[in-house]
């Protein structure tokens, strides 16, 4: 009871934001999208040097599985999707009631170094010898490949249709296919084993990412904390660093 | 049998124990996919052309895969079994590495061997060939995976093969074709069938040597473990449903062939 009443004090007298008083402790648990790796194992870092005591552990992966597993009751505090439906699903159960765009990753083409010449715009994904691999349409990536062939009116006969974004882009890596659809932050965190060509802002599309904060979390204060972080002009500057665009 | 009765009665009952939580082990979670199975949309499910697609290229790659084990993998049996030549044991051990590699790690190494910039990748594009994202990919990558248990199987069978027969034909008169033909084959011929099961079976549940050396596309490379690999990600109800009729119709052709192939063998 106590401790309900000292709980909901922090809460008003702060207005959401942990005051200075308040000393964050203990750990969280963050289950985040494999787009957001790089950006959110920099900003837990951060986050756990600004609140010593603190420990931030993450558990990245598809976003798809992610959500089933916080559905299946996994220990997560909190939950940072790509893509809306993932968190509509966690929303629609009642687990996550307080969920917020806090970034957007737009497509862009990847190609291998040795097809460099070969491919220079999306219209090359129509030209025969150009072997393409795109995510498959049910994840966010997918998504985005779809949208932006549509509106480019290019057609293409993938080879492959990569399980995830991060197969996708390992397919160009490898120089198995010549050039794919993915995320500019894929592009950007494999320096220079791809090379990577701007789609046209006409013709482009883009995955919302949304963190929320697990309701039955052991503790919602590091929670909310870890979320807040994110969405602080501190995370967004490490966020746009990484490649994301602005919710 | 009248062996089984002079064991000594404990013995029965010690065992019973262990087996029963073995058997156990192996079947609850076949039972935990049986219980909560959608059981009502299997029909459309079975009736959905992409399904049906995918069943039937899992079925013609790990056929296709088990055919070329057989082919190759029974003389290398063969040759491990009944052939001294330095390093065989090295060899052994390296035949039998599929077993224990990470599937995925396999996969690349196939890229790596058979892939556009692989070892034979040059080679085989000036001849006009490409493996990696085409049916013929995913047979490569199944009996990567499979041949091992079929190789293991039959060297072992091989091994505790009375050589005494062969012997017999050789002085007879009998070429060494004809007795490997005549002789040897048919001596080790259960084993050939439990192996070529064995290796059926691994193919057809093969997955992530297939994801990553033939890629995923419906109709060429999309085999039913990777449709319920997708499916999972988005509806974990049609996954289970999937799971389901590659298990149901795995278990019959396992059945079918354990009749066929094994029954003479029994007597």
């Amino acid at each position: 009871m106590l401790a309900v009443l000292t709980l909901t004090a922090c809460g008003q007298s702060s207005g959401g934001q942990p005051g200075p008083g308040t000393r964050l402790s203990g750990e969280t648990t963050v289950f985040a999208a494999a787009s957001l790796t790089k950006a959110f194992t920099e900003l837990g870092k951060q986050f756990e040097a600004e609140h010593p005591g603190t420990t931030v552990t993450f558990s990245f992966g598809a976003s798809t599985g992610l959500a089933q597993q916080v559905l299946a009751g996994a220990p997560a505090d909190v939950f940072a999707s790509a893509g809306k439906k993932n968190m509509d699903l966690v929303v629609a159960s009642g687990s996550i009631s307080d969920a917020k765009p806090f970034a957007s990753n737009v497509g862009q083409i990847a190609v291998a170094p040795s097809a460099a010449r070969k491919v220079t715009s999306l219209a090359d994904f129509s030209k025969p010898g150009v072997k393409v691999a795109l995510c498959q349409p049910d994840v966010p990536c997918g998504v985005v490949a779809q949208e932006v062939l549509r509106k480019a009116a290019v057609r293409t006969k993938p080879v492959t249709l990569g399980l995830d974004v991060k197969s996708t882009l390992a397919n160009v890596v490898s120089g198995e296919v010549d050039a794919a659809i993915v995320y500019v932050t894929d592009v950007l965190a494999s320096g220079n084993k791809v090379v990577g060509i701007t789609i046209p802002a006409a013709v482009n599309s883009s995955t919302p990412y949304l963190i929320g904060t697990i309701s039955a979390s052991d503790n919602p204060l590091l929670a909310k904390a870890f979320a807040d972080s994110v969405l602080a002009p501190a995370g967004q500057e490490q966020l746009r660093r990484a490649g994301f665009s602005s919710p | 049998m009248s062996s089984s009765r002079t064991w000594r009665p404990g013995l029965r009952g010690a065992l019973a124990v262990p087996a029963t939580v073995g058997l156990l082990f192996l079947l609850l979670p076949l039972v935990g996919l049986l219980a909560r199975a959608p059981w009502s949309g299997l029909p459309d499910l079975l009736a959905d052309p992409a399904v049906r697609q995918a069943l039937q290229l899992s079925f013609t790659s790990a056929t296709l895969a088990t055919l070329l084990s057989l082919v190759v993998g029974i003389p290398l049996a063969w040759v491990l079994a009944r052939v001294r030549f330095p390093g065989r044991r090295l060899v052994r051990a390296l035949v039998t590495l599929p077993l224990v590699l990470p599937p995925v790690v396999g996969g690349v190494g196939l890229l790596y061997a058979f892939g556009r910039r692989g070892l034979l990748g040059g080679p085989l594009e000036s001849v006009g060939i490409t493996l990696p994202f085409t049916t013929a990919g995913v047979v490569l990558a199944e009996a990567f995976v499979a041949m091992p248990f079929l190789i293991v199987t039959v060297e072992g069978a091989l091994a505790g093969a009375d050589q005494r027969f062969e012997q017999a034909a050789a002085t007879l008169g009998a070429s060494g074709w004809t007795t490997f033909r005549r002789i040897t084959l048919p001596l080790i011929g259960p084993s050939i069938a439990a192996g070529t099961v064995l290796c059926f079976a691994r193919a057809l549940g093969e997955f992530g040597a297939t994801i990553t050396f033939a890629g995923n596309f419906p109709g060429t490379t999309q085999t039913m473990p990777l449709s319920v690999y997708l499916a999972l990600e988005t509806n974990p109800e049609a996954a289970l449903a999937l799971a389901l009729v590659l298990l149901a119709v795995s278990l019959l052709i396992l059945v079918a062939l354990r009749e066929r192939w094994l029954r003479p063998a029994r007597t």
